[in-house]
């Protein structure tokens, strides 16, 4: 009953993956070791900065914060699984590049997933919502003034295309 | 920052968790959402040998209401069902207010209720509003099954009553009656962020409108979620209003003696009780005249 090694059955970006890890891995370090899907940053590893956020089954999660056996039989998305099927950026991966919303760009994955799973249950948020939805992560470089104006961009205009 | 080696298992039924906690009680820790603990273990402040990780558990995934109007919630049971079911919206207005207190989205998508229970950090709001409600506490073992009340199961720093080999397989929220008006209210350098101080408030009403009960509940303030005794009492038989409210908020600033912290001081602590509970007080009363539970 007691393992010392996990065989992890998932989906990632509607990719299965079969991988036998040890089951003290995160599933950041799984993602990216095992999966070679190094867009998801490990900042803090204690579930504090954002970076590592994902998308398990549709919610925003630290990954960081998950060991890698709890993939087994979710859906996942990454950053890598955001834009558009021709390569494209998105709206949202868009109206960052618009508003100069990154600088570094450590943070983003971590913001655009976050956001992503926002905008889904919130469509047409106001600016205080919006900075609450980013509470969870931490950037160093903006300040979050044109990361709030970037999502406000991207809710108008993916409003604007419905 | 990678948590030390330990041994995995990952049972499918409470009676298999159990077992295997009884074989390895002093070597195994169980993982419901990992919120708290994985950090702890990654920082190798915790280094259990074994993992018994909760997460296979469906039979523990319930929000569940009784026949008596009581809410049971499952040991597996995610914070961000306290957002978003039914259930906890219209039985339980307080959990339902203060859960988008705990931590950001990220984490509640994916702590337990339970989880964050048994942790038992005093900075916590679920604690407080534990002890507001009168919640009880179902802990189990391979040979055990008792029940502790919510004012008994917190007794310190990130212990509880919770012996050996038990689990904290649910908690029970209890019903509601009329004339009940609830509040949280607390106050943070940043959404998301532990509280500086938080009040959780449980109001019933006699038919005229005096206080028949009154519980304030206090996160952050000791260590434990504490309450405050004398300000409760001092309000029970009198109307609720601007001046009552006051006093009592004198009062619990007498009562509470908050530990200073890096993000406030004592006295700013006491200060900051004082105020909430004037303001959840009152917001409280509102709620419970208008005849409607629920929160804003």
């Amino acid at each position: 009953m007691l393992k010392e090694f996990y065989t992890v059955t998932t989906v990632v970006n509607g990719q299965s993956y079969k991988r036998v890890i040890e089951p003290r891995m995160s599933l950041c370090d799984f993602l990216r070791d095992e999966l070679d899907l190094t867009g998801t940053h490990v900042g803090c590893e204690h579930g504090v900065c954002g970076a590592c956020t994902i998308l398990v089954d549709g919610l925003p999660v630290r990954s960081c914060l998950m060991l890698a056996p709890h993939a087994d039989g979710a859906d996942i998305q990454t950053i890598e699984g955001l834009a558009n099927e021709d390569g494209e950026l998105n709206v949202l991966q868009w109206a960052f590049r618009e508003k100069h919303a990154l600088q570094c760009g450590f943070c983003t994955p971590g913001f655009l997933t976050t956001i992503t799973a926002f905008l889904a249950e919130n469509p047409n948020p106001d600016r205080e919502e919006v900075r609450e939805a980013l509470s969870g992560n931490t950037c160093r470089c903006t300040g979050y003034q044109h990361i709030i104006d970037a999502v406000l961009l991207a809710a108008e205009t993916m409003r604007a295309d419905k | 920052m990678k948590p030390a080696r330990f041994k995995y298992a990952n049972p499918k039924t409470l009676n298999d968790a159990l077992s295997l906690r009884a074989e390895y009680e002093d070597e195994s820790r169980f993982l419901a959402g990992g919120q708290s603990l994985l950090p702890t273990m990654a920082f190798r402040l915790a280094q259990p040998e074994i993992l018994i990780d909760l997460n296979w558990l469906h039979e523990l995934n319930y929000v569940r209401l009784e026949t008596s109007g009581a809410i049971r919630v499952g040991a597996t049971v995610r914070h961000r069902e306290m957002q978003v079911n039914r259930l906890i919206i219209d039985h339980q207005p307080l959990v339902n207010e203060a859960v988008f207190q705990v931590a950001h989205q990220q984490i509640r998508n994916r702590g337990t209720l339970c989880g964050n229970l048994a942790h038992a950090d005093p900075s916590s709001e679920m604690p407080a509003v534990m002890l507001a409600l009168e919640a009880r506490f179902h802990a189990k073992s391979i040979d055990t099954d008792r029940w502790i009340e919510a004012v008994d199961f917190f007794l310190g720093v990130f212990e509880t009553a919770l012996e050996g080999p038990e689990m904290l397989i649910e908690i029970e929220l209890p019903s509601m009656p009329e004339r009940i008006g609830t509040s949280f209210m607390e106050l943070s350098r940043r959404p998301g962020d532990y509280a500086m101080m938080g009040v959780a408030v449980v109001l019933t009403l006699n038919k005229d409108g005096t206080c028949a009960n009154c519980r304030l509940a206090f996160c952050n303030a000791s260590d434990t979620a504490v309450l405050a005794p004398k300000a409760m009492a001092s309000l029970v038989g009198k109307p609720v209003n601007e001046e009552t409210v006051r006093a009592v908020a004198n009062i619990v600033q007498t009562e509470l003696d908050p530990p200073d912290n890096i993000n406030a001081s004592s006295a700013y602590k006491t200060h900051l009780a004082g105020v909430l509970t004037r303001r959840a007080l009152l917001k409280a009363v509102e709620r419970a005249s208008g005849g409607a539970r629920a929160a804003a």
